[in-house]
Protein backbone atom coordinates (compact mmCIF):
# COMPACT_ATOMS: atom_id res chain seq x y z
CA UNK A 1 0.00 0.00 0.00
CA UNK A 2 2.12 2.71 -1.33
CA UNK A 3 1.50 6.62 -0.44
CA UNK A 4 -0.78 6.14 2.49
CA UNK A 5 -1.65 8.98 4.02
CA UNK A 6 -0.13 9.36 7.23
CA UNK A 7 -1.37 12.11 10.16
CA UNK A 8 0.83 12.59 12.57
CA UNK A 9 0.16 14.52 15.71
CA UNK A 10 2.32 17.86 16.29
CA UNK A 11 3.32 16.94 19.74
CA UNK A 12 5.92 19.30 19.14
CA UNK A 13 9.07 16.60 20.23
CA UNK A 14 12.28 16.02 19.05
CA UNK A 15 12.13 13.31 17.19
CA UNK A 16 9.20 14.55 14.82
CA UNK A 17 12.19 14.41 11.88
CA UNK A 18 13.01 10.80 11.99
CA UNK A 19 9.45 9.83 12.33
CA UNK A 20 8.19 11.42 9.37
CA UNK A 21 11.88 10.25 7.44
CA UNK A 22 11.17 6.49 8.84
CA UNK A 23 7.09 6.57 7.78
CA UNK A 24 8.61 8.18 4.23
CA UNK A 25 10.79 5.05 3.83
CA UNK A 26 7.79 2.82 4.82
CA UNK A 27 5.87 4.25 1.81
CA UNK A 28 3.69 6.65 3.63
CA UNK A 29 2.80 10.23 2.98
CA UNK A 30 3.23 12.05 6.52
CA UNK A 31 1.41 15.12 7.18
CA UNK A 32 1.88 16.94 10.64
CA UNK A 33 -1.60 18.37 12.21
CA UNK A 34 -2.57 19.58 15.05
CA UNK A 35 -6.66 19.51 14.06
CA UNK A 36 -9.06 17.28 16.74
CA UNK A 37 -11.08 16.81 13.59
CA UNK A 38 -8.25 15.33 11.79
CA UNK A 39 -6.99 13.56 14.97
CA UNK A 40 -10.47 11.87 15.16
CA UNK A 41 -11.34 10.64 11.66
CA UNK A 42 -8.04 10.30 9.60
CA UNK A 43 -7.41 6.72 8.66
CA UNK A 44 -3.75 6.39 10.18
CA UNK A 45 -2.43 8.53 12.80
CA UNK A 46 0.78 8.44 14.34
CA UNK A 47 1.53 9.96 17.72
CA UNK A 48 5.12 10.24 18.30
CA UNK A 49 6.78 11.57 21.15
CA UNK A 50 9.87 12.28 23.47
CA UNK A 51 10.20 13.56 26.98
CA UNK A 52 7.59 13.61 29.35
CA UNK A 53 4.25 12.40 29.95
CA UNK A 54 3.42 15.40 31.89
CA UNK A 55 5.25 17.54 28.70
CA UNK A 56 3.25 15.49 26.27
CA UNK A 57 -0.59 15.87 27.58
CA UNK A 58 -0.01 19.71 28.53
CA UNK A 59 1.08 20.23 24.27
CA UNK A 60 -1.82 18.28 24.00
CA UNK A 61 -4.03 20.47 25.77
CA UNK A 62 -3.20 23.55 24.48
CA UNK A 63 -3.89 22.15 21.25
CA UNK A 64 -7.13 20.67 22.58
CA UNK A 65 -6.82 17.53 21.28
CA UNK A 66 -7.27 15.47 24.27
CA UNK A 67 -10.39 14.09 23.92
CA UNK A 68 -10.20 13.35 20.03
CA UNK A 69 -7.40 11.25 20.77
CA UNK A 70 -8.96 9.23 23.56
CA UNK A 71 -12.16 9.15 21.57
CA UNK A 72 -10.06 7.76 18.50
CA UNK A 73 -8.19 4.80 20.47
CA UNK A 74 -10.96 3.84 22.32
CA UNK A 75 -12.61 3.37 19.02
CA UNK A 76 -9.74 1.35 17.54
CA UNK A 77 -9.23 3.54 14.59
CA UNK A 78 -5.39 2.58 13.44
CA UNK A 79 -2.82 4.71 15.53
CA UNK A 80 0.69 4.66 16.19
CA UNK A 81 1.95 5.55 19.45
CA UNK A 82 5.80 5.93 19.89
CA UNK A 83 7.56 5.98 23.16
CA UNK A 84 5.97 8.79 25.11
CA UNK A 85 3.35 8.03 23.05
CA UNK A 86 2.62 4.74 24.47
CA UNK A 87 3.07 5.73 27.88
CA UNK A 88 0.49 8.69 27.99
CA UNK A 89 -2.16 5.96 26.78
CA UNK A 90 -1.91 4.94 31.15
CA UNK A 91 -2.97 7.02 33.96
CA UNK A 92 0.27 8.51 34.92
CA UNK A 93 3.31 8.68 35.41
CA UNK A 94 6.15 8.68 38.01
CA UNK A 95 7.69 10.78 35.77
CA UNK A 96 4.93 13.82 36.43
CA UNK A 97 3.61 13.46 39.27
CA UNK A 98 -0.30 14.97 39.55
CA UNK A 99 -0.61 14.47 35.72
CA UNK A 100 -3.42 12.39 34.47
CA UNK A 101 -2.74 10.29 30.83
CA UNK A 102 -5.33 9.43 28.17
CA UNK A 103 -6.40 6.84 30.62
CA UNK A 104 -6.80 4.42 27.54
CA UNK A 105 -6.06 1.55 30.17
CA UNK A 106 -5.32 1.49 33.96
CA UNK A 107 -1.82 1.40 34.41
CA UNK A 108 1.56 3.38 36.27
CA UNK A 109 4.71 3.67 34.16
CA UNK A 110 7.25 3.59 36.59
CA UNK A 111 11.32 4.21 36.83
CA UNK A 112 13.67 1.69 35.97
CA UNK A 113 15.25 -0.38 38.65
CA UNK A 114 18.12 1.33 39.93
CA UNK A 115 20.46 -1.87 39.17
CA UNK A 116 20.40 -0.65 35.60
CA UNK A 117 22.24 1.71 33.18
CA UNK A 118 19.37 5.09 33.34
CA UNK A 119 18.00 5.62 30.53
CA UNK A 120 18.11 2.51 28.74
CA UNK A 121 19.80 3.83 25.52
CA UNK A 122 20.19 1.20 22.91
CA UNK A 123 19.24 -2.13 21.42
CA UNK A 124 17.00 -4.30 23.41
CA UNK A 125 15.44 -7.94 22.40
CA UNK A 126 11.57 -7.56 22.17
CA UNK A 127 9.75 -10.87 22.49
CA UNK A 128 5.87 -11.07 21.03
CA UNK A 129 3.82 -12.14 23.05
CA UNK A 130 0.28 -14.57 22.33
CA UNK A 131 -1.62 -13.36 19.89
CA UNK A 132 0.75 -10.26 18.50
CA UNK A 133 -0.43 -9.72 15.13
CA UNK A 134 2.33 -6.81 13.84
CA UNK A 135 4.91 -7.17 16.01
CA UNK A 136 7.43 -9.79 15.55
CA UNK A 137 10.44 -11.00 17.70
CA UNK A 138 13.86 -9.17 17.02
CA UNK A 139 16.29 -6.06 18.50
CA UNK A 140 14.28 -2.45 18.78
CA UNK A 141 16.14 0.52 19.85
CA UNK A 142 15.21 2.12 22.84
CA UNK A 143 15.46 5.43 24.73
CA UNK A 144 13.47 5.76 27.50
CA UNK A 145 14.01 6.00 31.41
CA UNK A 146 10.40 4.95 32.10
CA UNK A 147 8.18 1.96 31.61
CA UNK A 148 4.97 -0.07 31.74
CA UNK A 149 5.51 -3.35 33.85
CA UNK A 150 2.61 -4.83 33.73
CA UNK A 151 0.08 -5.52 30.14
CA UNK A 152 -2.87 -3.81 30.64
CA UNK A 153 -6.30 -6.11 29.86
CA UNK A 154 -7.47 -6.47 26.60
CA UNK A 155 -3.95 -5.97 24.80
CA UNK A 156 -1.83 -7.99 23.41
CA UNK A 157 1.85 -7.66 24.58
CA UNK A 158 5.34 -7.83 23.33
CA UNK A 159 8.16 -7.74 26.25
CA UNK A 160 11.72 -6.96 26.90
CA UNK A 161 14.37 -7.19 29.54
CA UNK A 162 15.95 -4.11 31.22
CA UNK A 163 16.50 -4.94 35.60
CA UNK A 164 13.24 -6.81 34.58
CA UNK A 165 10.78 -7.36 32.20
CA UNK A 166 8.56 -4.58 30.76
CA UNK A 167 6.52 -3.76 27.81
CA UNK A 168 7.96 -3.27 24.57
CA UNK A 169 4.95 -2.76 22.92
CA UNK A 170 1.02 -3.05 22.89
CA UNK A 171 -1.29 -3.84 20.25
CA UNK A 172 -5.19 -3.83 19.53
CA UNK A 173 -6.48 -4.39 16.26
CA UNK A 174 -4.93 -1.48 14.74
CA UNK A 175 -3.93 0.62 18.01
CA UNK A 176 0.25 -0.16 18.15
CA UNK A 177 1.70 0.96 20.87
CA UNK A 178 6.03 1.02 20.77
CA UNK A 179 8.20 1.63 23.70
CA UNK A 180 10.53 1.55 21.34
CA UNK A 181 10.99 3.73 18.56
CA UNK A 182 10.36 1.84 14.98
CA UNK A 183 11.42 4.61 13.06
CA UNK A 184 15.03 4.11 14.85
CA UNK A 185 15.12 0.17 14.57
CA UNK A 186 16.62 -0.15 11.22
CA UNK A 187 15.02 -2.95 9.06
CA UNK A 188 13.33 -4.48 11.54
CA UNK A 189 11.79 -1.35 12.44
CA UNK A 190 10.78 -0.52 9.22
CA UNK A 191 8.91 -3.93 8.40
CA UNK A 192 6.97 -3.36 11.72
CA UNK A 193 5.59 -0.09 10.34
CA UNK A 194 4.92 -1.48 6.83
CA UNK A 195 2.90 -3.69 8.56
CA UNK A 196 1.01 -1.69 10.40
CA UNK A 197 0.37 0.80 7.32
CA UNK A 198 -0.49 -2.34 5.07
CA UNK A 199 -2.76 -3.84 8.27
CA UNK A 200 -6.71 -4.17 7.52
CA UNK A 201 -7.24 -3.62 11.57
CA UNK A 202 -10.48 -5.67 13.05
CA UNK A 203 -8.08 -8.08 15.32
CA UNK A 204 -9.08 -8.21 18.52
CA UNK A 205 -7.19 -9.87 21.79
CA UNK B 1 18.95 -7.69 27.99
CA UNK B 2 20.42 -4.65 26.54
CA UNK B 3 23.11 -5.44 23.50
CA UNK B 4 26.54 -3.71 23.14
CA UNK B 5 26.57 -1.06 20.40
CA UNK B 6 28.95 -0.48 18.12
CA UNK B 7 29.17 3.09 17.15
CA UNK B 8 31.58 4.18 13.94
CA UNK B 9 31.98 7.92 14.35
CA UNK B 10 32.70 9.94 10.79
CA UNK B 11 34.41 13.47 11.42
CA UNK B 12 32.54 16.17 8.51
CA UNK B 13 34.00 19.09 7.78
CA UNK B 14 32.55 21.43 5.28
CA UNK B 15 29.85 19.15 4.40
CA UNK B 16 32.76 16.69 3.31
CA UNK B 17 33.32 13.59 5.31
CA UNK B 18 37.48 13.78 6.75
CA UNK B 19 40.15 11.33 7.37
CA UNK B 20 40.74 9.13 3.71
CA UNK B 21 37.90 6.44 4.52
CA UNK B 22 38.50 3.50 2.15
CA UNK B 23 35.25 1.74 1.24
CA UNK B 24 34.74 -0.55 -1.60
CA UNK B 25 31.81 0.47 -4.23
CA UNK B 26 30.94 3.87 -3.03
CA UNK B 27 31.03 6.50 -5.94
CA UNK B 28 31.59 9.14 -3.35
CA UNK B 29 33.43 8.25 -0.31
CA UNK B 30 33.71 11.85 0.60
CA UNK B 31 29.61 12.06 0.86
CA UNK B 32 28.53 11.89 4.65
CA UNK B 33 24.88 10.15 3.63
CA UNK B 34 26.89 7.32 1.42
CA UNK B 35 29.26 6.45 4.56
CA UNK B 36 26.61 6.58 6.83
CA UNK B 37 24.36 4.21 4.85
CA UNK B 38 27.02 2.29 4.21
CA UNK B 39 27.99 1.73 8.00
CA UNK B 40 24.14 0.81 8.39
CA UNK B 41 23.93 -2.22 6.04
CA UNK B 42 27.46 -3.30 7.92
CA UNK B 43 25.00 -3.54 10.95
CA UNK B 44 26.23 -0.27 12.88
CA UNK B 45 23.72 0.21 15.88
CA UNK B 46 24.22 3.96 15.44
CA UNK B 47 26.32 6.87 14.32
CA UNK B 48 28.07 9.62 15.62
CA UNK B 49 29.05 12.53 12.97
CA UNK B 50 30.88 15.16 14.57
CA UNK B 51 31.23 18.62 12.68
CA UNK B 52 35.01 19.47 12.73
CA UNK B 53 34.89 22.42 10.63
CA UNK B 54 36.41 25.52 11.53
CA UNK B 55 34.56 27.93 10.29
CA UNK B 56 30.80 29.27 10.59
CA UNK B 57 31.04 29.29 6.92
CA UNK B 58 31.72 25.59 7.01
CA UNK B 59 29.74 24.47 9.10
CA UNK B 60 26.59 26.43 7.30
CA UNK B 61 25.94 23.05 5.52
CA UNK B 62 25.38 21.15 8.78
CA UNK B 63 21.52 21.31 8.95
CA UNK B 64 21.68 20.37 5.05
CA UNK B 65 24.23 17.26 5.37
CA UNK B 66 22.10 15.99 8.84
CA UNK B 67 18.76 15.58 6.48
CA UNK B 68 20.43 13.94 3.58
CA UNK B 69 21.96 11.45 6.24
CA UNK B 70 18.12 11.33 8.25
CA UNK B 71 16.64 10.48 5.38
CA UNK B 72 19.47 7.84 4.26
CA UNK B 73 19.13 5.53 7.67
CA UNK B 74 17.07 4.24 9.86
CA UNK B 75 19.24 3.88 13.19
CA UNK B 76 20.29 6.56 15.58
CA UNK B 77 22.34 9.34 14.55
CA UNK B 78 23.74 11.24 17.28
CA UNK B 79 25.62 14.76 15.96
CA UNK B 80 28.37 17.12 17.68
CA UNK B 81 30.84 19.82 16.74
CA UNK B 82 29.88 23.39 17.72
CA UNK B 83 27.12 23.72 19.11
CA UNK B 84 26.91 26.43 21.27
CA UNK B 85 23.32 27.13 22.18
CA UNK B 86 19.93 25.82 23.01
CA UNK B 87 18.70 26.68 19.34
CA UNK B 88 22.04 25.17 17.36
CA UNK B 89 20.98 21.62 18.96
CA UNK B 90 17.28 22.60 18.48
CA UNK B 91 17.69 23.05 14.98
CA UNK B 92 19.93 19.73 14.53
CA UNK B 93 16.76 17.89 16.06
CA UNK B 94 14.54 19.39 14.26
CA UNK B 95 17.07 18.25 11.08
CA UNK B 96 17.18 14.88 11.93
CA UNK B 97 20.04 14.04 14.73
CA UNK B 98 18.38 11.94 17.26
CA UNK B 99 21.13 13.08 19.57
CA UNK B 100 23.24 16.53 20.21
CA UNK B 101 26.33 15.71 21.57
CA UNK B 102 27.98 19.00 23.48
CA UNK B 103 31.63 19.32 25.21
CA UNK B 104 33.28 23.31 25.49
CA UNK B 105 29.52 24.62 25.65
CA UNK B 106 28.32 22.56 28.61
CA UNK B 107 31.55 23.08 30.79
CA UNK B 108 31.51 27.04 30.25
CA UNK B 109 27.37 27.05 30.77
CA UNK B 110 26.02 23.65 32.52
CA UNK B 111 22.71 24.91 32.62
CA UNK B 112 22.99 24.05 29.00
CA UNK B 113 22.49 20.64 29.78
CA UNK B 114 19.74 21.43 31.91
CA UNK B 115 17.90 23.61 29.85
CA UNK B 116 18.46 20.85 26.53
CA UNK B 117 16.91 18.01 28.69
CA UNK B 118 14.45 19.88 29.73
CA UNK B 119 13.18 21.00 26.38
CA UNK B 120 14.35 17.82 24.39
CA UNK B 121 14.73 15.50 26.98
CA UNK B 122 17.70 13.59 28.67
CA UNK B 123 17.68 11.04 25.66
CA UNK B 124 18.52 14.05 22.93
CA UNK B 125 20.95 15.05 25.36
CA UNK B 126 24.80 14.29 25.02
CA UNK B 127 27.39 15.09 27.30
CA UNK B 128 30.55 14.79 25.08
CA UNK B 129 33.66 14.45 27.61
CA UNK B 130 37.18 14.60 26.76
CA UNK B 131 39.39 14.06 29.03
CA UNK B 132 43.33 13.39 29.83
CA UNK B 133 45.48 11.70 32.80
CA UNK B 134 47.44 14.08 35.00
CA UNK B 135 50.36 13.71 37.00
CA UNK B 136 48.37 12.24 39.94
CA UNK B 137 46.66 9.57 38.19
CA UNK B 138 43.46 11.39 38.11
CA UNK B 139 41.63 12.72 35.17
CA UNK B 140 41.07 16.38 33.71
CA UNK B 141 38.84 17.88 31.35
CA UNK B 142 39.57 18.84 28.14
CA UNK B 143 37.71 21.54 26.11
CA UNK B 144 38.15 23.38 22.74
CA UNK B 145 39.10 20.14 20.77
CA UNK B 146 42.16 19.00 22.69
CA UNK B 147 43.36 22.57 22.87
CA UNK B 148 42.54 23.65 26.62
CA UNK B 149 43.06 21.32 29.60
CA UNK B 150 41.20 22.44 32.38
CA UNK B 151 42.02 21.92 36.40
CA UNK B 152 38.52 20.68 36.36
CA UNK B 153 38.40 16.87 37.49
CA UNK B 154 36.29 14.24 35.10
CA UNK B 155 35.08 12.22 37.14
CA UNK B 156 33.24 15.01 39.06
CA UNK B 157 32.04 16.57 35.68
CA UNK B 158 30.49 13.62 34.57
CA UNK B 159 28.44 13.17 37.82
CA UNK B 160 27.58 16.90 38.01
CA UNK B 161 26.16 16.47 34.39
CA UNK B 162 24.61 13.77 34.12
CA UNK B 163 22.84 15.40 37.67
CA UNK B 164 21.64 18.24 34.87
CA UNK B 165 19.58 16.29 32.80
CA UNK B 166 22.79 14.41 30.39
CA UNK B 167 21.35 11.07 29.55
CA UNK B 168 24.45 9.73 27.92
CA UNK B 169 28.27 10.25 27.97
CA UNK B 170 30.19 10.23 24.76
CA UNK B 171 33.54 9.51 26.60
CA UNK B 172 36.91 10.49 24.60
CA UNK B 173 40.44 10.03 26.11
CA UNK B 174 42.76 12.26 24.73
CA UNK B 175 45.72 10.53 26.01
CA UNK B 176 44.59 7.88 23.62
CA UNK B 177 42.81 9.79 20.69
CA UNK B 178 44.58 8.37 17.02
CA UNK B 179 47.44 6.65 19.01
CA UNK B 180 45.99 2.71 18.17
CA UNK B 181 46.72 1.68 21.64
CA UNK B 182 42.93 0.69 22.88
CA UNK B 183 40.70 2.86 24.82
CA UNK B 184 41.94 4.45 28.48
CA UNK B 185 40.46 1.03 30.53
CA UNK B 186 40.71 3.22 34.01
CA UNK B 187 39.19 6.52 32.59
CA UNK B 188 35.91 4.15 31.60
CA UNK B 189 36.36 2.17 34.76
CA UNK B 190 36.49 5.81 37.11
CA UNK B 191 33.69 7.08 34.67
CA UNK B 192 31.52 4.55 34.14
CA UNK B 193 31.13 3.97 38.26
CA UNK B 194 30.82 6.86 39.21
CA UNK B 195 27.17 7.67 36.53
CA UNK B 196 23.98 5.73 36.08
CA UNK B 197 23.98 6.83 32.60
CA UNK B 198 25.15 5.45 29.80
CA UNK B 199 28.84 5.98 28.83
CA UNK B 200 30.50 5.67 24.80
CA UNK B 201 34.04 4.68 24.96
CA UNK B 202 36.15 6.19 22.17
CA UNK B 203 39.51 6.86 21.37
CA UNK B 204 42.56 4.67 20.90
CA UNK B 205 40.49 1.31 19.11
CA UNK B 206 42.28 -0.16 16.78
CA UNK B 207 41.70 -4.49 17.61
CA UNK B 208 38.65 -6.71 18.30
CA UNK B 209 40.05 -6.90 21.20
CA UNK B 210 40.33 -3.39 22.53
CA UNK B 211 36.38 -3.18 21.76
CA UNK B 212 36.01 -5.99 24.15
CA UNK B 213 38.29 -4.57 26.85
CA UNK B 214 36.27 -1.52 26.76
CA UNK B 215 32.81 -3.32 27.44
CA UNK B 216 34.47 -5.10 30.30
CA UNK B 217 35.69 -2.19 31.63
CA UNK B 218 32.43 -0.48 31.85
CA UNK B 219 30.99 0.81 28.38
CA UNK B 220 28.03 0.23 27.44
CA UNK B 221 28.89 1.21 24.00
CA UNK B 222 32.29 1.75 21.66
CA UNK B 223 32.85 4.44 19.25
CA UNK B 224 35.88 3.97 16.89
CA UNK B 225 36.35 5.88 13.51
CA UNK B 226 39.82 4.35 11.75
CA UNK B 227 38.88 0.90 12.29
CA UNK B 228 36.11 0.98 10.02
CA UNK B 229 37.40 3.92 7.95
CA UNK B 230 40.45 1.69 6.61
CA UNK B 231 38.60 -0.99 5.58
CA UNK B 232 40.57 -3.06 8.27
CA UNK B 233 37.46 -4.97 10.05
CA UNK B 234 33.84 -4.46 9.41
CA UNK B 235 31.00 -3.42 11.84
CA UNK B 236 29.36 -7.06 11.33
CA UNK B 237 33.03 -9.11 11.80
CA UNK B 238 33.33 -6.93 14.97
CA UNK B 239 30.11 -8.38 16.37
CA UNK B 240 30.82 -11.63 15.60
CA UNK B 241 34.07 -11.70 17.58
CA UNK B 242 32.36 -10.46 20.67
CA UNK B 243 29.28 -12.45 20.54
CA UNK B 244 32.52 -15.68 20.31
CA UNK B 245 33.25 -14.01 23.52
CA UNK B 246 29.96 -14.06 25.05
CA UNK B 247 29.09 -10.22 24.47
CA UNK B 248 25.51 -9.86 23.83
CA UNK B 249 25.46 -8.10 20.41
CA UNK B 250 22.38 -7.30 17.81
CA UNK B 251 22.95 -9.57 14.95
Amino acid sequence: MKNTFVQVVSTGTANMASVLAGLERAGARPQITADPDRILHADRLVLPGVGSLGAAMSRLEENGLVEALRDRLLSGRPTLAVCVGLQILCESSAESPGVRGLGVFSGRVERFDRSVRVPQMGWNRVEAGDGCELIEGGYAYFANSYRLVDPPAGFCAAFSDHGGRFVAALERGGVLACQFHPELSGAWGLELLRRWLEQNGGVTC
Amino acid sequence: MLTARIIPCLDVKDGRVVKGVKFQNLKDAGDPAQLARAYQEQGADELVLLDVSATPDGRRTQLEWVRRVRSEISIPLSVGGGVRTLEDAGALLQAGADKVGINTAAVRNPGLLQSMAATFGSQCTVLALDAAKNQNGSFNVVIRSGRERLEQDAVEWARRAAGLGAGEILLTSWDRDGTRRGYDLDLLDAISSAVSVPVIASGGASEPRHLLAALRAGADAVLAASIFHYGEYTVGDLKQFLDSNQVEVRI
